[in-house]
């Protein structure tokens, strides 16, 4: 008795060669990459901003378009087909090149900012228009975030356009990316006001709960900076425990989270490469709450040390803080983050490394009318709930068992519910 | 105590599981087709690409050992049942204290000429799988015997390969022998919108070419060309092993309402058992029959009885879910249908005098809980139709402007 091996024979892949507007629209996205490196270099590309910009950002959305938007033409409804045997979307050679493209991006990005050269100035005729100042490296990286989360968002919106709950979704992130992480900050740097991001609190963002900033909004005679002050500290310690209440985490994590508004965009293809194995939960566990414990000493310190007048401990806490932001917020978020997508799946970040993410799964856990529900013994065991948690939840395992499933990691992003056959799990707050 | 299962489908793995929680017995469970349990349904996944044979299994591997369940993967080629013992094919026995049959079914060929040929196929196992996957190797074209579940399986998965299919159906409408004739007419349209041939009023008479298939002909005289025919045209209990050893079978393996066979110490469950002259051939029967025998075995001995009849499916997009009793021909009964505008949602309550006795959902969710207590209670249908929301499960901004 052999083992049975279940091997695609490579004709029938080849037989699903890319309709021609699909291979002009990546050809038009490969191109526009090309361009932004050679930019870099400076020459006539970066002496005129406006052509640079257009051929780079403008290019490649012209190029995802050209890509996504006969998808519409399809019959709606879940289609996974070739999932699984795709090199990109299951860890074959392009997917490893993609990684290591993103991965070098972030090392560049965080500590080589001088090999990028004058690459920003493709992004330069955006920042003068929204914030009346040149481009930075940050605002590059805004950019080339924010058009892959709305590029992508469509996509998204295509594919999953039979569900109402991806719609409201998926333009729920699309939205707050563009407006909250976007455009208004931008605007905020033209008012000359401060630079402030609505939709990140402590400890996502854990210099906004230091003394240090939290004094010096409080301190402005600007009301709208105080406001920010006000802001941060009810978002933090009021709305977040509220609204996971009634929600779940999913208010933040699935619909207004930047980090969220990649992986549920440009991460969707990669959602099946998340570990799901009791292993993975584990590690999981002690690496998350590990970051909260991490940051909540990091903050814990620096207050003492403000209270103390410094006296105490110097200027440990400050290199504490310095440790938190390299390890967690660059190297984990970023490096790791997202350039393991095509390897790790969507929500490395978020899973395994977000402190905040790990406050709401906690109050999720604990105190939150949100679960998913199971629709009596119409489990097939099947796996499809599991394989597409972008979380890793062996999601199937509460489903075959007809129980609830309550689990701290659940973004709530509803993509079980769909892509399930047989129609077992809901999405409700009770 | 050693409890013995053969086969490790849902009905087999089921009873070990239901043994392990209720008792500290040996148990081994025995496969010729895989090392370990893998959800059925989910094969055509595999196929289509949305799932590896990994993502399959219900289980990790690391918990068969965990639960203390030995598994076994070699046939059994003999059972001695006044010695207790079976003989597998590399020449080990075990002996046991209790046996549990739960060996499945299989498609049945009904003697077609030709359908031996390279690149027929049945589709229930694994090794079917590998089989089809071979043969869809520069496959263009494939015929789909039968208008049922497994034919749809099939025509939804060699479409998704980009092989045309063309699908033979005997009546004059999509499963017209189990659904009402709106349902059938709603998934035979919806079909022919996703590029499927359907083919009513057909039958196939043969199969054709020398070696490998080179097309079909129909009662008609009609014939068609194509690479591979899937045969869909239903399945038959497996009962050769328990036949060969002197346990009585009819349609399949005989049990009484304890799933115990006419051989002492021996049990039946799931696709390949019959109990009341009826083979139920169903994967959420199968699971149920293999948590009653488990129980039977450590000692409860109820006659089991069936609960309210529950079915799912997938008809490409279509979500389909039945509760209770729905009458292909609705005779002697009254139903409330409700259908959407322009898209393929569908609901009908069906009731006796009064009293709700089914539902048929296609492109709908309900609540399994609330429909089956419904009809458990014999509620009365205004009852059902005021509550109605009670038994909505679709996803949240779902509109369910149910309108009757």
């Amino acid at each position: 008795m052999t083992t049975i091996n279940i091997m695609l024979p490579k004709e029938i892949t080849d037989r699903h060669q890319l309709p021609m507007h699909e291979r002009i629209g990546y050809g038009m996205v490969a191109l526009a990459a090309f361009l932004l490196l050679l930019g870099a270099f400076g020459g006539p590309l970066t002496a005129s901003p406006v052509l640079y910009c257009l051929l780079t950002i403008g290019l490649s959305t012209i190029g995802g378009l050209m890509v996504i938007l006969p998808r519409f033409r399809q019959l709606p409804g879940i289609k996974n087909n070739g999932v699984m045997t795709s090199g990109l979307t299951r860890r074959g050679l392009l997917a490893w090149m993609l990684g290591v493209a993103f991965t070098a991006f972030y090392v560049i990005l965080y500590w080589y900012p001088e090999y990028l050269g004058s690459m920003t100035a493709s992004v330069d005729p955006i920042s003068w228009t929204l914030r009346g100042a040149p481009a930075d490296r940050w605002f590059l990286y805004g950019t080339l975030y924010t058009v892959a989360v709305l590029i992508m968002g469509i996509r998204m919106l295509a594919k999953y356009r039979h569900s109402p709950y991806h719609l409201v979704r998926t333009a729920s992130v699309m939205l707050s990316q563009l407006a909250l992480a976007f455009v208004l900050p931008a605007i905020l740097v033209r008012l000359h006001s401060h630079e402030f991001y609505f939709h990140y609190f402590w400890p996502l963002k854990p210099d906004y709960l230091f003394p240090s900033s939290l004094q010096a909004l409080f301190a402005s005679d600007d009301k709208l900076i105080v406001f920010m002050g006000f802001w941060t500290v009810m978002m933090s310690f009021i709305a977040v425990p509220v609204l996971t209440y009634f929600f779940g985490k999913r208010w933040y994590c699935s619909w207004v989270c930047g980090c969220g508004a990649l992986a549920e965009t440009m991460g969707d293809p990669f959602r099946q490469n998340s570990d799901k194995s009791l292993k993975a939960w584990k590690a999981e566990r002690w690496i998350v709450h590990g970051v909260l414990v991490f940051i909540v000493l990091t903050t814990a310190l620096i207050w003492l040390n403000s209270w103390y007048g410094g006296e105490i401990l110097g200027s440990w806490s400050a290199s504490w803080a310095k440790a938190y932001g390299f390890y967690i917020g660059s190297l984990f978020s970023g490096v790791i983050g997202v350039g393991f997508y095509p390897i790790m799946g969507s929500r490395v970040w978020c899973r395994f490394g977000c402190p905040q993410a790990a406050i709401l799964g906690l109050l999720q856990k604990w105190f939150s009318r949100f679960r998913i529900t199971t629709n009596g013994g119409q489990c097939i065991s099947c796996g499809n709930c599991s394989t597409y948690c972008e979380m890793g939840i062996d999601v199937r395992s509460y489903a075959q068992r007809g129980v609830d499933i309550k689990r701290a990691s659940c973004v709530g992003c509803g993509v079980c519910a769909s892509v399930c056959p047989r129609g077992v799990l809901k999405l409700e707050n009770q | 105590m050693h409890v013995v299962v053969i086969g490790n489908g849902v009905a087999g793995v089921t009873a070990a599981r239901t043994i392990r929680k209720r008792s500290d017995a040996k148990i081994t469970i025995v496969s010729s087709e895989s090392p370990h349990f893998f959800s059925r349904p989910a094969l055509m996944y595999i196929y289509m690409g949305h799932l590896e044979f990994e993502h399959t299994k219900p289980y990790e591997d690391h918990f068969w050992r965990k639960n203390r369940i030995d598994l076994l993967h070699a046939r059994v080629d003999a059972i001695d049942t006044t010695a207790r013992s079976i003989t597998m094919n590399n020449g080990s026995t075990l002996t046991y204290d209790a046996l549990v049959l739960a060996t499945g079914s299989r498609t049945a060929f009904y003697d077609w000429p030709g359908q031996n040929l390279r690149g027929v196929h049945g589709f229930t196992t694994l090794q079917d799988l590998a089989a089809i996957e071979a043969s869809s190797v520069g496959a263009r074209k494939a015929i789909v015997v039968g208008g049922g579940l497994i034919g749809v399986e099939a025509a939804e998965m060699l479409h998704a390969r980009g092989i045309d299919v063309t699908m033979l159906v005997r009546e004059n409408a999509y499963w017209r022998n189990v659904l009402p004739p709106e349902e059938s007419a709603m998934i035979g349209a919806h079909l022919a919108r996703h590029g499927i041939d359907i083919r009513y009023n057909t039958e196939l008479r043969s199969i054709d070419g020398t070696e490998c298939v080179r097309g079909v002909t129909l009662t008609t005289g009609e014939t068609i060309a194509s690479n591979m025919v899937m045969i869909c045209t239903g399945v038959r209990p497996t009962t050769d092993l328990a036949l060969r050893s002197g346990i009585a079978v009819q349609r399949g393996i005989v049990v009484n309402e304890f799933f115990e066979t006419s051989a002492p110490h021996v049990y039946a469950v799931g696709d390949c058992a019959e109990q009341n002259g009826i083979v139920e051939l169903l994967w959420y029967s199968a699971r149920a029959h293999g948590e009653h025998v488990g129980a039977v075995i450590c000692g409860e001995r109820s006659p089991y009885a069936r609960d309210v009849f529950y079915n799912s499916a997938k008809f490409f997009d279509i979500e389909y879910q039945t509760y209770g009793s729905v009458p292909a021909k609705l005779d002697g009964v009254t139903s409330i249908v409700w259908q959407h505008a322009h898209k393929d949602r569908f609901l009908r309550i069906v009731h006796r005098d009064g009293i709700v006795c089914g539902f048929n959902a296609l492109g709908l969710r309900l609540r399994a809980e609330i429909c089956m207590q419904w009809i458990r209670a014999r509620t009365p249908v205004d009852v059902v139709l005021r509550d109605l929301k009670r038994a909505n499960f679709n996803e949240e901004f779902f509109a369910w402007e149910v309108a009757v």
